[in-house]
């Protein structure tokens, strides 16, 4: 064979789940030799055109950052105004705020899980995850009137509050989500099938984690204790003891590969059952924004001046939003840093000496939100052949991967 | 609307994200799963546009997606329908005025169903590809009886 090199063009985009993303990986034989990511697919200029709304425009605007992550950017967004112009917000409100934020990281974690199974060939369990979903998906939809992007946010506040007649109805869910966290326990963590193909692949050590800066559950299942809502507590979770959780919780000791990931989230579906439980109990009476009348507020906003930031643990990691209020209406500076940002290098460690078919479950492993691949390019070290895979055909080949495993 | 007639054979779609927010992406796997189970109809989510009937057009085209976007509709073979999900690629919606949008979908290929909505609700989408359907089956039909005249023409 000649060393002139090919491209295979199958469909640039994947039919799957995520958001379009290239990757270049040198393989030798089956194993991966080198990386190289190639994001940007999905830019939108986001904080160009918060540049020139106003602050109360942009609350929806960073809502569809990411539909899955849609109570996350808010939040951080809303703290870090409220943060710039010192609005301080009702406690019945910041509780309310804990709630969905809660609520949005079962359904991801859920939904991740699903996604994860799916890569791995075992659709029957992406459908029990999806099923299992979509009752957060109806309180989500009860509490605040949509499915995805919740538009519940509001600078000092949130906008809708939760009736007496509503909290039987979460309290069912809560119910509902303790026995449904047996069925992922036992599907996830007990049943062999997945542990064999998730155990000591697409490890991330302590160090590697630590040096790339990780964030989540991808540095909390290398053992790194990293949760803002444990290390800065802040809003109704200050109110409470959370631990970041990690997986030798569940294990007695961390490995920091794909299956301490599922292990941290499954994990983390039951903590936030718990702290939604807990939030329900303690709901405080009173109001739930801090300036009802949106002029008002908006004229409060433009006489604001200052910086500010605001955190927030999205069920990805740590989201930082960054505002610089000065003259007139728009922010200065908005700058929002998503959780897959520092975690889109830890694939580089992750991924180095796996084999091919391992590629569409580590990558998943990290839940990356604005990225996924759209297609990877596979040079063979050996005879320099470039090959383009698609989404699909990498599925394929994990699939082959575990049907080869069960035999 | 009578269906007997048009349920005739089943129709596969190939859902292409030009930067969307996922908002609406995952309400379109959530139609795939056991509340909404689309799969009962023989509808069914493809690898490639080459098998699709249905090219379904999420998020508002950025600069980078555009040319993939036109691909993509080359290769998806006639009869055709495109369906566009969700607001930004009706309209722009949210993100109509960046620097990296170019869209919204129907500035550059020609677009059949429009379900609007930030995000559309899973029946919106199936209410939307249930309006290809018959569309699909439209032109099939004028196709099918105009072949019928020709042979009956040249006979
Ligand atoms: S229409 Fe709205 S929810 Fe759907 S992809 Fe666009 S911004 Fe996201």
């Amino acid at each position: 064979m000649s060393k002139s090199t090919y491209k295979v063009p199958i469909g640039p985009i994947h039919p799957s789940l995520e958001e379009p993303m290239t990757f270049n990986f040198e393989i030798s034989g089956e194993k991966i030799k080198s990386i190289d990511l190639a994001p940007g697919d999905n830019h939108r200029g986001i904080e160009f055109m918060g540049r020139n709304r106003n602050i109360i425009q942009i609350i929806y605007l960073a809502e569809r950052i990411c539909g899955i992550c849609s109570a996350s950017h808010p939040f951080a967004f809303c703290r870090a105004v409220e943060n710039a112009a010192g609005i301080s917000v009702p406690p019945r409100a910041e509780y309310i705020r804990v709630i969905i934020a809660e609520l949005e990281r079962i359904h991801s974690h859920i939904l991740w899980a699903g996604v994860a199974a799916h890569e791995l060939g075992f659709d029957s369990v992406l459908y029990l995850s999806w099923k299992v979903r979509e009752e957060v998906m109806d309180i989500l939809e009860i509490l605040t009137g949509n499915r995805v992007n919740y538009g519940m946010f509001m600078i000092g506040g949130v906008r809708r509050d939760i009736s007496k007649e509503q909290i039987p109805r979460i309290e069912k869910t809560i119910e509902y989500y303790k026995e449904a966290y047996q069925k992922l326990e036992d599907v996830f963590l007990q049943d062999p099938s997945i542990a064999i193909r998730t155990k000591n692949v697409g490890v991330l050590t302590y160090e590697e984690a630590l040096n790339l800066a990780s964030v989540g559950p991808t540095a909390r299942a290398s053992g790194v204790k990293k949760d803002v809502r444990q290390d800065q507590p802040y809003s109704a979770y200050a109110d409470m003891d959370i631990k970041a959780i990690t997986p030798d919780m569940f294990s007695g000791k961390v490995n920091g590969d794909v299956y301490d990931r599922i292990i941290v989230r499954v994990l983390e579906v039951k903590q936030s059952v718990e702290i939604i439980e807990y939030c329900l109990n303690h709901l405080p009476d009173g109001e739930i924004l801090s300036e009802k009348k949106i002029a008002k507020l908006l004229g409060i906003l433009k006489k604001a001046e200052g910086e500010g930031v605001g955190r927030h643990e999205a069920p990805r990691g740590e989201v930082i939003h960054y505002v610089k209020l000065g003259e007139g209406e728009s922010p200065e500076v908005w700058k929002a840093r998503a959780p897959t940002y520092n975690n889109l290098m830890s694939w580089v460690p992750m991924l180095q000496n796996q084999e091919v078919a391992d590629i569409p479950i580590v990558v998943a492993s990290i839940d990356p939100c604005i990225g996924c691949m759209d297609r990877a390019t596979l040079v063979d070290a050996n005879t320099y052949q470039k090959q383009v895979l698609t989404r699909e055909e990498l599925r394929k080949l994990s699939i082959e991967k575990t049907r080869r495993m069960m035999q | 609307m009578k269906l007997d007639k048009y349920l005739d054979r089943s129709l596969w779609v190939f859902h292409l994200n030009t930067g969307s927010c996922n908002g609406c992406d995952i309400e379109i796997v959530a139609l795939l799963t056991p509340r909404y189970d689309v799969e009962r109809f023989g509808i069914k989510l493809v690898g490639s546009p080459k098998h699709a009937d249905v090219l379904l057009v999420t998020g508002p085209v950025n600069r980078k997606m555009l040319p993939r976007l036109k691909l993509i509709y080359e290769q998806t073979p006639d009869p055709k329908a495109v369906i566009v999900v969700g607001t930004c690629g009706t309209s722009g919606g949210v993100f109509y005025d960046s620097y990296n949008i170019v869209g919204p979908v129907d500035k550059h290929i020609p677009v059949d169903v429009y379900v609007p909505g930030c995000p559309i609700r899973p029946e919106a989408i199936i209410d939307g590809v249930l309006k290809a359907w018959l569309k699909l089956e439209r032109v099939r039909g004028a196709s099918a009886s105009s072949a019928e005249k020709v042979q009956k023409t040249s006979a």
